[in-house]
């Protein structure tokens, strides 16, 4: 079946301020674009209607990894996936999570911002047009049921960045720049637990960079999901520690993708972290605090069971990566 | 309707193409330039049988806007052979058996092509990762693995 693009007008400024202006144009209803491997299927699905596509991609101020004055990693928001797989500047752990996204060629098109910003997935939202009508339009269709859960009345459909619970787990912020001026926000304040109103960043924002703070984090990322390539994650552990020189933990961080609308972190399992070496007991007791408020729904990939079950052997094991030899 | 004048460096040769924007590449090398050995499979970025080397590098034809390649150069299935001898992964494809039905080998020949104008001598794991966004549903995969390996080790 070919799934045309409709018509839309595709503008490429050159600098981010002249993107921001384009975005803020009242006579346009426009959409950011980076690589549009997230987009062009949405848009095919009619899922999204712009009237224009602003890209990023001629931006070059937006592209590549540098270090500020503090001594953060700043990596730009249109650097490619694939640039970002095997870029020895960045921590290694957000080169790995960003070698496990999607395929190869998507890797080669889609970008670091895009990924952020993906839009949230679900079995009923991600289906052609005469399927969604067929069954009826849901919550983030503009329908009245979430047919995930049609006795709620929210949006359950799930966030899958990979890069979203790594850089929350990494203390990551993002600079979004808009005709209103500038703000650095958290990662984690990026998103929203809703699946229809997911990101708290306006339409008319544009997510410049992503600054990750340097020293002395172990962090690691552990993915599932059906297949080794492809497939978006069906649960997702992002989660780093600092320890003393005894080996006690002095800080910690998880964080659980692809299980709710936005990267939940794991804060009671942290808190109870802080203090203690990470034995096998240290370990099995966090993974199951950790995964104890995690409820995945019945919206993607394999069962809810299923996915709840993995959430404290994804969480086990990605303690137990932290405190491996060569973590 | 929003419309551009383009140039796209294809297999070699510098081709001005008017465009609507909202076209896709795959549209536009297979409908305007009539070059159909680049496959239309899923149309989401989910299959590969797309794939076409922009700069070198794979990427899906069905996820890329005509207008987004304006000055780049692509590479498809019809510049793989070389004043028409095959290219030595379409020999080793056609020997080991690699292609059933044949749609997704065009994107699997340039998929392995890229890997191997990159890295001197890839190892099979290499070959798989550099694969591994080809949907094959035939072959089962290992007969297009072997070709790849027998073209990596003569390059060695």
């Amino acid at each position: 079946m070919t799934m045309r693009l409709p018509n839309f007008e595709y503008v490429a400024p050159a600098t981010v301020d002249e993107a921001a202006r384009l975005l803020s144009d009242p006579g346009r209803s426009s959409l950011i674009v980076g690589g549009g491997t997230d987009l062009f299927p949405k848009i095919k699905r009619r899922q999204a209607a712009p009237t224009t596509l602003v890209s990023l991609s001629g931006v070059d101020e937006m592209r590549g990894v540098r270090f500020d004055s503090a001594g953060n990693c700043v990596i730009g928001a249109s650097t490619l996936l694939a640039d970002l797989a095997v870029s020895h500047q960045v921590p290694p752990v957000m080169a790995i999570a960003a070698a496990s996204i999607a395929s190869p060629q998507i890797r080669n098109t889609a970008t670091v911002g895009g990924n952020l910003c993906l839009d949230t997935r679900c079995n009923y939202i991600d289906m052609p047009e005469t399927w969604r009508e067929a069954s009826g339009h849901c919550l983030k269709d503009g329908g009245e049921v979430c047919w995930v859960a049609p006795r709620g009345n929210r949006c359950w459909a799930i966030n899958s960045s990979d890069l979203a619970p790594v850089a929350v787990a990494l203390e990551g912020s993002v600079r979004l720049t808009s005709v209103h001026g500038e703000r650095l926000i958290p990662v984690e304040d990026l998103y929203h637990d809703d699946g229809i109103a997911c990101h708290t960043k306006s339409f008319e924002e544009i997510l410049v960079e992503l600054l990750l703070p340097s020293g002395g984090t172990r962090a690691t990322y552990r993915k599932l999901r059906r297949r080794g390539s492809i497939d978006f994650p069906l649960l997702g552990v992002a989660a780093s520690a600092r320890f003393d020189e005894a080996g006690t933990c002095v800080s910690a961080r998880m964080v659980i993708g692809a299980a709710a609308p936005a990267p939940v972190r794991a804060t009671e399992a942290e808190e109870f972290l802080i203090g203690r070496q990470f034995t096998d007991e240290v370990i099995g007791e966090a993974a199951g605090i950790a995964s104890g408020p995690v409820r995945p729904q019945d919206n993607t990939d394999t069962g809810s069971r299923y996915r709840k079950w993995m959430v404290p052997v994804l969480v086990g094991r990605a303690l137990s990566d932290l405190v491996a030899d060569d973590g | 309707m929003a419309e551009q004048v383009i140039s796209l460096q294809v297999n070699g040769a510098e081709h001005r193409i008017l465009t609507a924007d909202h076209r896709t590449l795959l549209e536009v090398l297979r409908e305007d330039m009539a070059m159909v050995g680049t496959k239309h499979g899923c149309d989401l970025g989910e299959c590969g049988a797309c794939t076409v080397l922009l700069d070198g590098r794979p990427v899906l034809a069905c996820l890329v806007l005509a207008v987004q390649v304006d000055g780049r150069t692509i590479t498809t299935i019809e510049g793989m052979a070389e004043d028409g001898t095959p290219h030595p992964l379409q020999t080793a494809f056609s020997e080991k058996g690699a292609a059933q039905c044949g749609y997704c080998t065009p994107a699997m020949l340039l998929t392995a092509r890229a890997l191997l104008d990159e890295v001197q001598a890839p190892d099979p794991d290499d070959i798989r990762q550099a694969l591994a966004g080809n949907l094959c549903r035939c072959t089962g995969y290992n007969k297009i693995i072997e070709a790849v390996e027998a073209v990596a080790g003569a390059q060695d």
